[in-house]
């Protein structure tokens, strides 16, 4: 079956030639339309529509936007913030980066709709460290909309204001926790906030109520408006609506970001033919769909699923399609996009020494089992790697692992654990055997 | 405690023991109250709820209810309402209680979440208890033998960090032995208000360290030794001085103000090596100014009287007081009695008896300085409301003995008892001592022992039993911990003497006898003995001395009442 082509909603104007991201460029092609027309609507209505788009967030989690708007407290008389996380920090995640880039004033509109629709006087855009070159384009481009009347006071000759702020972080993954980027722009260590009872709807920014949301989500916003929240939620597939951008690295032909409606491309279609297939002479070995943090898939293994109607059907790798719900069903997920590709060149124990290397240096440090499960796992690959490798150590892999997940503060725990545990459960052959390859290259003469 | 209204309690389950606790109280502190034992690292009672350490994790669930009827959806097994349990362990330090709460402690996954962050724990842990000062009293030692596994699995290098940066004068870190928990750091922002402490790097090669240019210099430093739940910080002043398991605890009172701050007296064969902050949630919570805990280092010091002088004589004790009572009962009615707000109350009582006997007017020397608006209050006497219950005085004292003086210059006052004032100190001229003749009764060697007839040397407070009233009229009582001095007699004894010498009516000189003629003559102690006084202090009714100026500004638990404006 052949691919579908790609449906650009976000990416319409991405790569384009000619188009720039100054106001001018943006305006000529509709930019800001839409924010007219919000200003001209119920904030509540504009909620509705985002409810019933059914979009759900783009950073990695996956929740749905119009429940998360939902869940602010809005009784408080504390001021709501709006906080845009664009700490794209998931290795193998590359989508939010060119929406600044290239087009910052769909975000802003993005920004500018949801802050009207939640009655917010501030947002921040959070924006990682090692982005300088995407925070000088944002200054521009809210400077820009802030002198047309599209930010900042009494917008577009309405009585409502609202000034958007570019934050720098200061290069930590754990910065995209939405509690630790919260604590972040507080001006604090990044240490994520224990929910209970620091829910950022209810007690996040200066413990006022805060939205966070991920780039490319508030931006979907702006189409959501543009077509209405109903004609949206058709797009993808029910419970997984919408568009989104696959950012495809690894051992593939072509790799490079692609947007499809949700759902509507499977991972078989996306490496083979969109993305031109292994190079020359290997195979496909595994994938990682969802970022690093996402369980790896390895190719020739198959995954029963429950249909709705009580049946089951059962899927290879190449035929998951890329939408949340059945990325989850199968054990991993959707995450934030990220589809890391490996073929039959890569060694299994180095490719996990390599992620457990970026987890341990990242880890905030502040909750104890992925502060030093994370580097006691990295201590081990590392070892393995470059020393002696013992057979039973994939084995001590998994059991650390498994003490970390489902007992931290933030979903690090999951992030740093889930690869070594789905590494091991799929690969576990190839950890003992790199330990008996190891022993024999020591019994080896030196000569 | 106060007992909460009936409609403040919630029912909680704890491993299938109900109990009713104030709604809000953690479950580390409501399985507390049924006997179980949430084990926790960085959770402290008096600091914010951090839940770090992940020590404290336990099954949560709660009673199932329809979600629409809201009717309660029962287990056909039991014929109980059911119980959803979430499937994640939580912290039991930041689960509070509401009601019909379930939690359990004893299942296989809270096991082996316990096995797991001990064992996390102690990996880069340098497992140093042989040399460190902590072992015997630290929780990462008790905690891994009764939650660990016992081995480890660990065979990596350990991690490296500063082994002995010195904070401030008085308190030294041992980065390698910290576990993170924070407390120290929450401890300095929230309680001390110096927030000089914080952790640089990240992940497991975080390390605690002061702000550069700042030290961890305040006043109560020494209280995040206290709650270092290892050995990562360390007192420089008690380090490797000896084993916690070789001492004995005696429960004490801090003397240098009257907030009267709990304290614990840690002593071995009759040596004092540390004093540290004993739990009073209506005092001083957790804990203890640094300047408290050196007040035991007077007690071997050089200047201690050890011989009863007569004339600058050694004498024994019998001839010295023997011939301080001869005297006295000789100058009886041109006496003054100095009596001290350092005293104890059974001290103020027998001083008040000995004024009595000898119709002496009685004299008290306040001192006072700046408050902390913690532990510290302006008036650094720890016990001047024990001589206004006792009624040693009825009015606050004055910081000199100027009407003492002045009576001295008339002749009206030819012998003075002083119990353990320096007279000189107390603003008292040289020549005013020459003109009078001194009975001394104290601890250390000064002005006025120099100056006096007889001097009688007693014992300090870790060295007698005794009661203090507070500022905010609670009494308490502190013990002996070490012998006194050879030489020296406890200041009861030596008084009761006196009296007796004096032609007062016999008083015991023993504490606890004492107290039956004190809650006997004392109104305000009637229902009191030394021995059902309790550990915490007892609030005494303060009406009596309401309208007194007290100089006490607002220290922790303690807002001074509304003064007259002072003309």
């Amino acid at each position: 079956m052949a691919a579908p082509s790609q449906r650009r909603i976000i990416f319409k104007h991405i790569d384009e030639p000619g188009y720039t991201n100054d106001l001018a460029c943006y305006v000529r092609n509709g930019g800001y339309e839409m924010l007219k027309k919000a200003v001209a609507m119920q904030p509540a209505a504009i909620i509705d529509e985002v409810k019933k788009s059914g979009l759900r967030g783009r950073g990695g989690a996956g929740f749905p936007c119009g429940v998360k708007w939902g869940l602010v407290d809005r009784k408080s008389g504390k001021p709501i913030y709006l906080v845009v996380n664009a700490d794209e920090s998931e290795p193998g995640t590359f989508k939010d980066r060119y929406i600044m880039h290239q087009d910052p004033h769909q975000l802003i509109e993005g920004i500018m709709i949801s802050a009207w629709a939640n009655n917010v006087k501030q947002a921040y855009i959070y924006i990682r460290g090692e982005m300088p070159h995407g925070a000088r384009i944002l200054e521009k481009a809210i400077a820009e909309a802030r002198a047309a009347n599209f930010a900042g006071p009494n917008i577009l000759g309405t009585n409502y204001s609202c000034e958007i702020y570019v934050h720098r972080g200061a290069g930590a993954y754990i910065c995209g926790e939405e509690t630790g980027l919260i604590e972040s722009l507080e001006g604090k260590r990044p240490y994520p906030r224990i929910k209970p009872p620091y829910f950022p709807a209810v007690l996040g920014l200066y413990q006022c109520p805060t939205i966070v949301n991920n780039v490319e989500t508030l931006c979907h916003v702006k189409h959501i408006l543009e077509m209405g929240g109903d004609t949206y939620a058709k797009i993808g597939t029910p419970n997984n609506t919408g568009t989104r951008i696959l950012c495809v690295s690894g051992h593939v032909q072509k790799p490079g970001y692609f947007e499809y409606e949700v759902g509507g491309i499977t991972l078989g279609q996306l490496l083979n033919e969109v993305c031109g297939g292994p190079l020359p002479g290997r195979k496909f070995k595994a994938v990682i769909p969802g970022g690093s943090s996402a369980k790896i898939l390895k190719f020739g293994e198959t995954f029963t699923l429950k249909n709705k109607d009580g049946s089951s059907r059962t899927l290879a790798v190449e035929d998951i399609p890329m939408d949340f719900d059945t990325l989850a069903a199968c054990g991993t997920m959707g995450g934030s996009g990220g589809v890391i590709v490996m073929d039959d060149s890569v060694n299994m124990v180095e490719a996990l020494a390599n992620i457990n290397a970026f987890y341990a240096h990242e880890s905030c440090g502040q909750c104890t089992p992925c502060r030093e499960g994370s580097l006691w796992m990295k201590k081990i690959t590392n070892r393995m790697v470059h020393e002696t490798a013992r057979p039973d150590d994939g084995v001590l892999l998994k059991s650390v692992a498994d003490q970390i997940a489902g007992r931290t503060i933030c979903a690090f725990g999951e992030a740093c654990s889930w690869p070594t545990q789905s590494f091991i459960a799929k690969f576990g052959d190839e950890f003992k055997g790199y330990a008996d390859a190891k022993k024999n290259e020591e019994a080896a003469p030196l000569v | 405690m106060i007992a909460p209204a009936k409609s403040d309690l919630v029912t909680v389950n704890v491993d299938g023991k109900e109990i009713a606790v104030p709604k809000g109280t953690n479950v580390i502190e409501a399985a507390r109250l049924v006997g179980v034992d949430v084990p926790y690292y960085c959770y402290h009672p008096k600091l914010t709820v951090v839940g770090n350490c992940r020590m404290c994790l336990i099954e949560m669930g709660m009673p199932a209810v329809d979600p629409v009827s809201k009717a309660p959806i029962m287990d056909p097994v039991t014929g109980k309402q059911k119980i959803n349990w979430i499937p994640r362990p939580q912290i039991g330090c930041a689960t509070n209680a509401s009601p019909g709460l379930h939690i359990r402690t004893n299942t296989p996954q809270i096991k082996d979440c316990r096995e797991g962050v001990m064992e996390f724990l102690l990996i880069n842990h340098p497992l140093d208890c042989p040399i460190c000062d902590q072992a015997g009293e630290c929780k990462l030692q008790e905690q891994s033998t009764g939650y660990g596994r016992g081995y480890s699995r660990f065979i990596e290098q350990k991690n490296v960090k500063p082994k002995r940066t010195q904070l401030g004068p008085r308190v030294t870190l041992d980065d390698e032995r910290c576990i993170l928990c924070s407390r120290c750091i929450r401890f300095c922002k929230e309680i001390a208000k110096d927030d000089v402490l914080g952790f640089v790097d990240r992940g497991s090669y975080s390390t605690l360290t002061c702000y550069p240019g700042k030290a961890l210099a305040n006043n109560y430093s020494l209280n995040t030794v206290d709650i270092c739940p290892v050995g990562a910080l360390t007192s420089t002043d008690f380090r490797f001085k000896m084993r916690v398991w070789f001492l004995k605890q005696t429960n004490s009172i801090d003397t240098e103000s009257s907030v009267g701050a709990n304290t614990v007296v840690w002593s071995r064969e009759g040596v004092i090596y540390r004093i540290t902050p004993r739990r009073n949630d209506e005092v001083n919570d957790t804990w203890l100014a640094d300047s408290a805990r050196d007040l035991y280092k007077p007690v071997r010091a050089a200047d201690r009287l050890g011989s009863p002088l007569v004339s600058g004589s050694a004498a024994t004790g019998e001839v010295a007081m023997a011939k301080a009572a001869e005297f006295l009962k000789s100058s009886a009615g041109s006496v003054a009695v100095v009596g001290s707000g350092r005293s104890s109350v059974e001290e103020q009582f027998l001083t008040r008896k000995l004024a009595t006997a000898l119709q002496a007017s009685t004299h008290l020397v306040s001192r006072t300085g700046e408050g902390d608006k913690l532990l510290i209050s302006a008036d650094r006497n720890p016990n001047v409301r024990g001589a206004l219950v006792i009624g040693l005085i009825a009015q606050l004292p004055k910081s000199t003995l100027g009407e003492l003086g002045a009576a001295i210059d008339a002749g009206r006052v030819k012998a003075v008892v002083s119990v353990g004032e320096d007279l000189a100190a107390a603003g008292l001229t040289t020549a005013q001592l020459a003109k009078v003749a001194i009975v001394y009764l104290g601890t250390h060697a000064n002005a006025t022992t120099a100056a006096a007839k007889v001097v009688l040397p007693t014992l300090m407070t870790f060295e007698k039993n005794g009661t203090f009233v507070n500022q905010q009229f609670r009494l308490q009582k502190f013990f002996k911990a070490v012998p006194g001095p050879t030489g020296a007699v406890e200041d009861v004894a030596v008084l009761a003497r006196l009296v007796a010498g004096c032609g007062g009516a016999a008083v015991a000189g023993e504490i606890n006898t004492l107290w039956t003629t004190i809650a006997a003559e004392v109104p305000a102690l009637q229902t009191v003995t030394f021995a059902n006084l309790p550990e915490t202090g007892l609030l005494l009714d303060a009406t009596p001395w309401a309208t007194l100026p007290f100089v006490e500004g607002e220290t922790l638990h303690y807002k001074p009442a509304a003064q007259p404006a002072s003309s």
